[in-house]
């Protein structure tokens, strides 16, 4: 057979004379250029044994189990959560009764950024877009005729984290549960909010000791948890690329890993409970390659460089959202297909987890329909499709190894240069994420702004459209949560709410681990706001630095 | 010689979401205005004193939260209290359809959805702010 490079220069050359190439960018939203055809040559040095393994087994390309999802579909977790904790509660057992199998909590700005719904920064957003969490009490309602160890529940937190941990094991506590067979993640990754979400509270060196407390912690009294879920999805959304989520992600994932070796942590302690969030955007294969590639990266790091003995402690396991950004507020019925096919990329992937957002996404909140919708196109890919029926079924594709491969190149070559810099966190200071991203999102703007990207219904088969319904927040919710707040702060025990928050203060001062307090603060009904408060004393407040 | 367009870019409020603020704000500076930026979780005060001080001739609102009703009327309100009603108000984000006549009786300019291009914002606010000021003289 003839080398590659003869048959483009010969047969490939004569077909595109008659029919030239389209005008149009032939590359991955990573800006990856793409050939037009891909060979055994392309996967010269390939060492399967190596590079591939069988799945279950180290280095993980083909996925964390042996039998993936002919042994159990990925979880089918939507996020969710709006106005108050009885609403939030209803729409969680509407979509477990639509046949979601894990709970994902999506909280309100003021609860996100550790303000209590009645503090005056929280006005005009409470409920708006997510559920208000002030206290335990809130917690108990919102988690209301739900068995914390029948399912297992997601938390989208990240500054509060171990406040709003608190209330969700102090809520299963009171109500008879065992810790040790309470299951669920809090996202926690507060690196990922300097560079991309940007909900963070207090700087980063006090932030990364709150976040290795959970580490230190969650392993002895809540194994079933992950107390981290490393994301690269809001990095993404935040308008990186996917080499870029890719390599941004496991560099934040690297750090902590660091810092808990640092605290003197043993490394197959903490690291079989580190989960990770990614990120399904639009292109197919990409997307495809960089969760291979994930695990390929993550199991060399874990095992070759930080020297994990417990396989547990080499496997990537990962949450996936499609990708918000991507969905339009034009057509936005078209949104459908493009989840239907992110998803689709998500499961041969191999993810662990799955989110689908609804169609409405670029309007607002999901109404019950489109969440509904968006379910079902889960369940027709886990049923309908026949992809689930042999594990990581791309293997072997020239393209996919070759771009898996060329993923992989390239995130090592991010992570050299971070090291460069002294690490994520002196990255972020130095701005270098800030400046990656807006310098992608300003690429892809132009791209599509210029017309060399195609958003249809955007920038190309424009059309009128039918409004939609959509979902809205009942503007009482902040009156019922000021209500529900003054009836916490009288009803409680002073003295313990008092004692607990001294506790709190004292061990963030001390640098002892904080969680043995905010257990406490959390039985004592001290709300959120009171313990941000205490620690925004200790230890101060962040302004990012504003770049453009 | 016609001054530079002076635009501030504001995050209001809790949301952190700011891609399109920068994007917005790269773009306008490209195309010749002066762009002043005030970072997040900004209150409506520190948006209209900033507005004031540095004497914009329009204030661009970013709200993704679901809480923008709440934030353009303060800011409406603010910038009319300092007498400085001249301001242009527009803005971009996660903004309702059926919210948009409100704030069009508000006196809020155009409110730029998901999907529009940094032309079309650029196109709007020199043709917007040509208008106005032809308004006053």
């Amino acid at each position: 057979m003839k080398p590659k490079s003869r048959w483009l220069e010969e047969e490939y050359a004569e077909a595109t004379r008659s029919l030239p190439e389209r005008d149009v960018p032939f590359e991955t939203l990573s800006g990856i250029p793409v050939e037009p055809l891909y060979t055994q040559e392309d996967l010269e040095g390939f060492d399967p044994e190596r590079d591939l393994g069988y799945p279950g087994s180290f280095p993980y390309t083909r996925g964390v189990r042996a039998s993936m999802y002919r042994g159990r579909l990925w979880t089918m977790r939507m996020f969710a959560g709006f106005g108050t904790a009885e609403q939030t509660n209803e729409r969680f057992k509407k979509l477990l009764a639509a046949g979601q199998t894990g709970l994902s909590t999506a909280f309100d700005l003021p609860t996100l950024m550790g303000y209590d719904s009645d503090h005056p920064m929280a006005l005009g957003e409470v409920g708006k877009c997510g559920v208000a969490v002030s206290s335990l009490a809130d917690m108990e309602v919102l988690f209301d005729g739900i068995d914390p160890e029948q399912v297992t529940t997601s938390m989208t937190i990240n500054s509060p984290a171990n406040a709003v941990w608190a209330m969700y094991l102090a809520m299963a506590e009171r109500r008879g549960a065992d810790l040790r067979k309470v299951g669920g993640t809090i996202q926690n990754d507060i690196l990922k909010e300097f560079i991309a979400q940007k909900e963070y509270i207090f700087p980063p060196r006090p932030s990364v000791d709150l976040v290795i407390d959970t580490f230190e912690w969650g392993p002895k009294h809540a194994p079933r948890f992950n107390f981290v879920s490393v994301s690269g999805y809001h990095i993404r959304e935040a308008g990186s690329t996917a080499v870029q989520e890719l390599a941004f992600t496991l560099a934040d994932g690297i750090h902590y890993v660091r810092k808990a070796l640092e605290r003197g942590l043993d490394v197959d302690e903490f690291a079989p409970r580190v989960s990770f969030f990614f990120n399904v955007h639009n292109d197919f294969f990409e997307e495809i390659a960089k969760f291979r590639a994930a695990r390929r990266i993550w199991a060399r790091q874990m095992r070759d460089v930080f020297g994990a003995k417990d396989p547990r402690s080499w496997m990537l396991r990962t949450h996936a959202q499609t990708a918000g950004v991507s969905l339009t507020a034009q057509q936005p019925l078209v949104n459908v297909a493009r989840v239907a096919i992110q998803a689709l990329a998500g499961v041969l992937g191999g993810t662990n987890s799955l989110h689908t957002d609804s169609f409405d996404e670029a309007l607002a909140l999901p109404t019950e329909e489109a969440a509904t919708l968006a379910l079902r196109t889960q369940q027709v890919i886990a049923h309908e499709t026949g992809v689930t029926n042999t594990v990581d079924p791309l293997a072997g594709s020239y393209y996919v190894e070759s771009l898996t491969n060329e993923m992989e190149r390239r995130a090592l070559e991010y992570f050299r240069r971070i090291d460069e810099l002294g690490g994520v966190e002196a990255a972020i200071e130095e701005g270098f994420f800030a400046r990656e991203i807006g310098d992608a999102s300003w690429r892809y703007q132009r791209e599509v702004d210029d017309k060399r990207r195609i958003v249809v219904g955007v920038n190309d088969y424009v059309q009128d459209h039918p409004e939609v319904p959509i979902q809205l927040v009942d503007p009482s919710v902040a009156e019922v949560q000021k209500e529900r707040l003054a009836r916490v702060r009288r009803e409680r025990d002073q003295a313990k709410a008092r004692a607990a928050l001294a506790e709190l203060e004292a061990a963030a001062r001390e640098g002892r681990n904080t969680m043995p307090a905010f257990m406490a603060c959390a039985h004592a009904y001290c709300t959120l706001g009171e313990q941000m408060d205490v620690l925004r004393q200790v230890f101060g407040v962040y302004q990012e630095p504003v770049l453009i | 010689m016609d001054r530079k367009i002076r635009v501030l870019v504001a995050k209001p409020g809790l949301d952190g979401h700011d891609r399109g603020a920068k994007v917005i704000a790269r773009a306008l500076r490209d195309a010749g205005m002066e762009v002043v930026y005030t970072g997040l979780r900004q209150t409506a005060e520190m948006i209209v004193s900033a507005a004031v001080q540095e004497d914009v001739d329009a204030v661009g609102l970013s709200v993704l939260s679901g809480a923008h009703m709440h934030y353009f009327r303060q800011v409406v309100a603010g910038l009319r209290e300092k007498g400085a009603d001249d301001v242009l108000v527009f803005g971009g984000g996660i903004v309702p359809d059926q919210d948009l006549p409100e704030l069009e009786s508000l006196g809020v300019g155009r409110v730029f959805g998901p999907g529009a291009s940094t032309d079309e914002v650029v196109a709007y606010l020199r043709e917007a702010v040509a208008h106005r000021s032809a308004q006053r003289s």
